[in-house]
């Protein structure tokens, strides 16, 4: 075939194009959809969800927590809200927020027409999505996992944990990494060949950089603890000894495995938020990163180095000092690509010409929750130190200015940023900065005195603590600000209600940025680009004013020579590091398949959890049926090598 | 920067925190909390610079009015980003390096101990164990630890049932017992006196009340300490308190030279001098003692020690007989 229309009328162009990608109206069309801007809006709803829920959870918490001796919540009830906090923040907030960004977000920036696999696409969503609720279910029957997140063995064995609690964190997390799997395969496919023309490796967001090495991190963290978690669950329910002791089974085989996973895995929570941070910073700066390749490096340099650090959750464990200081250097040396990212963002706010508008607050926020949660990292970094640090509320201290700080942080000034063009509205600036301010003194009325109490030695993962230990006061404060971060989440939800009915239109680009998804109307329409863009610098939006290079992007719907590939859905499939377009890649339709598959494998998962075995025979074969369905080959999905001109 | 007005406050604070780690009182908190308040330092150091740069950031570009894109030459600014990366890199390389030496410094005492103890942790509670070189002058002990001061002692670590971690925060840094395992770490005391141990990996439902005491004696004081445990203790076998004892709490606790031989609870054998009943939850009074008996599991829910329902006169018994082993 050939991709050049000559003389097409665009209204009919785009007519064709609706028509060939839209998807079909009602319940079926809703359950079948692989549009990846409806999964990706789907991630970001159901992922904030989650982070309400476990939020709701952190604040009986820091209720309980207020003052000494308090009997607001019993052992039990604190141990579940703490267990499911962590796992619903870690597993069910951070990575699949992240993961709505990129699926709403990449084939935009990138100038693609959707995801390398839709239909994996929208199974991960649903696998995700029905992975939360199984995390979920014995939660009101008061039998919601309780060994917290991290569920050493063997407190989490059979023996001392007799209920379903642990069989649902071990089963869920298998379930769940399904999708994370799943959606990590796809986002690598779709970098490597779902990019427009010219956008090489060089011209990436960061935003897709950071994505990018998370995910490639995360097909070889992910594995490593779902196998532990199926080996946990294979010793609690048919008696194998992979972690009891009395079967010579090793408790340090979980902590390495889980390590092994988690470390990376709190790398993968960071980097695609940092990435946000580095595209969407400089928009209010009026000019580009300063040291992109820099930054680029940096992103990919944390990940690899992020593999070599696991250890230093172990640091007590007993193990040989002269491995305990390898990894206690490699945790220092890791710090470094961190600061070239600091340092570039700094570099670029000192020679911009600033807006102060909500984004750009909650991005240079960011930087400074960013330094402090980094030079408490660089403490515990240092094994001596960390014998004193390690288990006390410095690292809960620690660990939620990483975590707030480098994800919700950036999560909420990106969802500013990015709601014109999901909605095509703008969201309103005076709650925006009551939202930001609220949230950010909130956030370190919280967490600031929590390096405190644990300097004065207040273990975490405690439901009560002695009076005489004088952190009383500390806790209050901490509680009490934790209530004004919550108010300040309440806000950015009423400011999202109140502009989705009455915000100002937001017209294509109102930041005036120089990425691809702010080159098509907000909200994008259901194919992306009439027309496969073209590129030819980084910052396309841009090049007329930067004056770069003398070559031009060329974008828009009445490109003469543009690909528009409007003979059934089809995007441009293009050569991995120089995207040089060399195949017409046909796209699969709307399928309610990735629905039933997640569907069965929920009915598998269920089995197992309650030991039924029809139920677990009746999942495996819904499997297998519609998994033949899935790779029974269509007519027309062959791929057609092209001649593409010039 | 109240965030550094809270610092300062917090560091002067934990002085007087029982489980306050930045006043030390052993060469190896000693040597922790020096290396503590350095990389502290650089950490607030670190904090202010960048906070300065960015403030002094917004505020040059606070005004701009002219929102153009222009083109931009970035050579300076990415000369900028090495300096300031190659600085960091000074200060990382440095930290690691005294981290390096601190480690090697305190992961073996000066002297070689002469003294080792094992200490068992389990839900919730530490058993603790004399070694010597002479069997007949071993004996067990719990939830309080007795060492003599300025002399390094060695500790073997294990567990029972999960992972615990025993930490003496203003004597040294933490270390796990972990079941079939054991681990070795030791303690020296610079100061006469009792410091607060705690358990520091969750172990369940009741690791937030699983504290124990060290107490740390001059030398005479000790050896007389360790005497008087090997000295037996009983009262006689017709004693009435010790009966109600032996057919109400002798199933699960010993009391050496008695019948009283349960190994699922704590050793009771010199009760009266413990400093705290339960792990650390409460002074060791009668009154305390009394109100434990009945009422384990309101006051430390989950508890493996039962509600025993124990009539008025057999709690006086036990409490009477209990608080008089010295
Ligand atoms: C309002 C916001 C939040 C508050 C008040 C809060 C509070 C807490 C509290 C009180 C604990 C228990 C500490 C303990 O007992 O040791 C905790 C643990 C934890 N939090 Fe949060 N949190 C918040 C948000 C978050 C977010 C956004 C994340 C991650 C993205 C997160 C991740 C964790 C993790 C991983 C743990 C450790 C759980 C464990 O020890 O197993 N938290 N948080
Ligand atoms: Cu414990």
């Amino acid at each position: 075939m050939t991709t050049v229309q000559p003389n097409m009328e665009v209204t009919s162009t785009r007519q064709k194009l609706l028509d060939i990608w839209e998807t079909a109206p009602g319940l079926y069309g809703w359950l079948a959809t692989v549009d990846h801007k409806t999964i990706g809006i789907r991630y970001l709803c159901t992922a904030f969800f989650f982070l309400v829920i476990g939020g709701i959870e952190a604040l009986a918490m820091r209720v309980q927590l207020a003052q000494p001796d308090l009997k607001i919540l019993s052992p039990d009830a604190y141990n579940q809200l703490f267990s499911m906090h962590g796992t619903t923040m870690m597993f069910l907030y951070a990575l699949p927020m992240l993961s709505g960004f990129s699926n709403y977000l990449w084939p935009l920036m990138l100038g693609s027409r959707d995801m390398a696999f839709p239909r994996l696409n929208a199974l991960s969503y649903w696998v995700f999505l029905f992975a939360g609720i199984f995390l979920y279910i014995s939660f009101p029957l008061g039998q919601a996992p309780n060994g917290g997140w991290f569920a050493y063995v063997p407190n989490t064995s059979l023996e001392y944990d007799p209920g379903i609690n642990m069989d649902v964190f071990a089963l869920g997390l298998v379930f769940l990494g399904i999708s994370t799997v799943v959606g990590s395969a796809n986002f690598i496919v779709t970098l490597l060949r779902c990019r427009a023309p010219g956008m090489s490796v060089n011209r990436l967001p960061i935003l897709v950089w950071g994505t990018l090495t998370a995910s490639a991190a995360n097909l070889l963290a992910v594995p490593a603890v779902s196998l532990a978690c199926a080996m946990l669950w294979l010793d609690r329910r048919y008696g194998t000894h992979f972690f009891d002791v009395k079967g010579g089974g090793q408790p340090l085989l979980w902590q390495h495995l889980f390590w092994i996973f988690g470390h990376p895995w709190v790398y993968a929570l960071v980097l695609p938020a940092m990435g946000i941070v580095s595209d969407a910073l400089p928009v209010f700066c009026r000019r580009p990163l300063v040291g992109y390749t820099l930054v680029a490096i940096s992103t990919v340099a944390t990940m690899i180095l992020g593999f070599g650090v696991w250890v230093h959750h172990m640091f007590a464990t007993g193990l040989p000092v002269m491995s305990l200081s390898f990894f206690s250097a490699a945790s220092f040396i890791i710090a470094i690509p961190s600061a070239i990212a600091v340092f570039a963002w700094i570099a670029t706010i000192w020679t911009g010409k600033l807006q102060f508008t909500t984004p750009f607050l909650f991005f240079t926020g960011f930087i400074m929750l960013f330094v402090i949660g980094g030079v408490s990292g660089f403490m515990t970094a240092s094994v001596a130190l960390d014998w004193q640090l390690t288990d006390t509320y410095f690292i809960v201290a620690h660990l939620h200015y990483v975590l707030l700080g480098i994800n919700v942080f950036p999560v909420v000034g990106g969802l500013h940023f990015w709601f014109p063009k999901m909605s095509g509205r703008m969201m309103d600036e005076r709650l925006g900065k009551w939202t930001f301010w609220t949230m950010f003194i909130g956030f370190n009325a919280a967490f600031f005195p929590m390096h405190v109490t644990g300097l004065m030695g207040m273990p975490r993962r405690i439901y009560t603590y002695p009076a005489d230990m004088g952190v009383g006061w500390l806790n209050m404060l901490s509680t009490l600000g934790a209530f004004v971060f919550a108010v300040g989440v309440f806000l950015f939800l009423i400011n999202v209600a109140k502009s989705l009915k009455s915000g100002a239109p937001a017209g294509d680009n109102p930041w005036d940025a120089p990425t691809l998804e702010w080159a098509t109307t907000s909200p994008p329409p259901v194919y992306n680009f009439a027309t496969i863009p073209q590129v030819a610098s980084r910052y396309p939006l841009w090049e007329d004013r930067l004056k770069e290079t003398e070559e031009r992007s060329i974008i828009g719907d009445a490109v003469r020579d543009g690909m528009v590939l409007d003979k059934g859905k089809e995007t441009i499939g293009v050569t991995p590091l120089d995207a040089e377009p060399n195949v017409v890649l046909k796209m699969p339709g709307d399928s309610i398949l990735p629905f039933l598959l997640s569907v069965g494998m929920t009915g598998l998962f269920f089995g197992l959890l309650a030991q039924v075995i029809w139920l677990v025979a009746l999942g495996a074969v819904c499997e297998f049926g519609v998994l033949a369905l899935w790779l029974t080959p269509e007519p027309h999905a062959a791929l057609e090598e092209v001649e593409i001109h010039d | 920067m109240a965030s550094l007005f809270l610092f300062t406050v917090a560091l002067s604070g934990c002085s007087g925190s029982p489980l306050g780690y930045l006043d030390a009182t052993s060469p190896i908190a000693g040597a922790i909390a020096s290396l503590g308040l350095g990389l502290t330092a650089i950490s607030i150091a670190v904090c202010i610079v960048v906070g300065v740069l960015l403030v002094v950031a917004l505020w040059r570009g606070r005004r701009a009015h002219d929102l153009a894109i222009t083109p931009v030459n970035d050579r300076t600014a990415i000369r900028w980003i090495g300096f300031g990366v190659a600085i960091s890199t000074v200060f990382l390389v440095g930290s690691a390096v005294w981290t390096l030496l601190t480690v090697s410094s305190i992961s073996q005492p000066a002297q070689a101990s002469a003294l080792s103890i094992d200490v068992i942790g389990q839900e919730w509670w530490w058993a603790v164990k004399y070694r010597s070189s002479n069997p007949a002058r071993e004996f067990i002990t719990a939830n309080q630890l007795v060492i003599p001061v300025g002399v390094p002692v060695q500790i073997n670590l294990t567990s029972k049932d999960v992972i615990h971690s025993f930490w003496v925060p203003k004597l040294g840094g933490k270390m796990d017992m972990i079941p079939s395992r054991t681990n070795v770490t030791w303690l020296q005391a610079d100061k006469v006196g009792d410091f607060r141990g705690q358990c520091s990996e969750f172990c369940g439902l009741q690791h937030a009340n699983m504290a124990f005491n060290v107490r740390v004696l001059s030398k005479p004081d000790f050896e007389a300490w360790w005497d008087r445990q090997l000295l037996p203790t009983a009262g006689s076998g017709d004693d009435p308190r010790l009966k109600t004892f032996l057919v109400r709490c002798a199933a699960c606790h010993t009391i050496r030279g008695t019948p009283a031989g349960g190994i699922l609870g704590p050793d009771l054998s010199h009760f009266g001098d413990r400093e705290t009943i339960a792990s650390g939850l409460m002074t060791n009074t009668p009154a305390n003692l009394a109100k434990w008996i009945n009422n384990t599991q309101t006051i430390k829910p989950g508890v493996k020690m039962p509600e025993l329902h124990m009539l008025a006169s057999e709690i006086d018994d036990v409490t009477t007989y209990l608080e008089g082993l010295k």
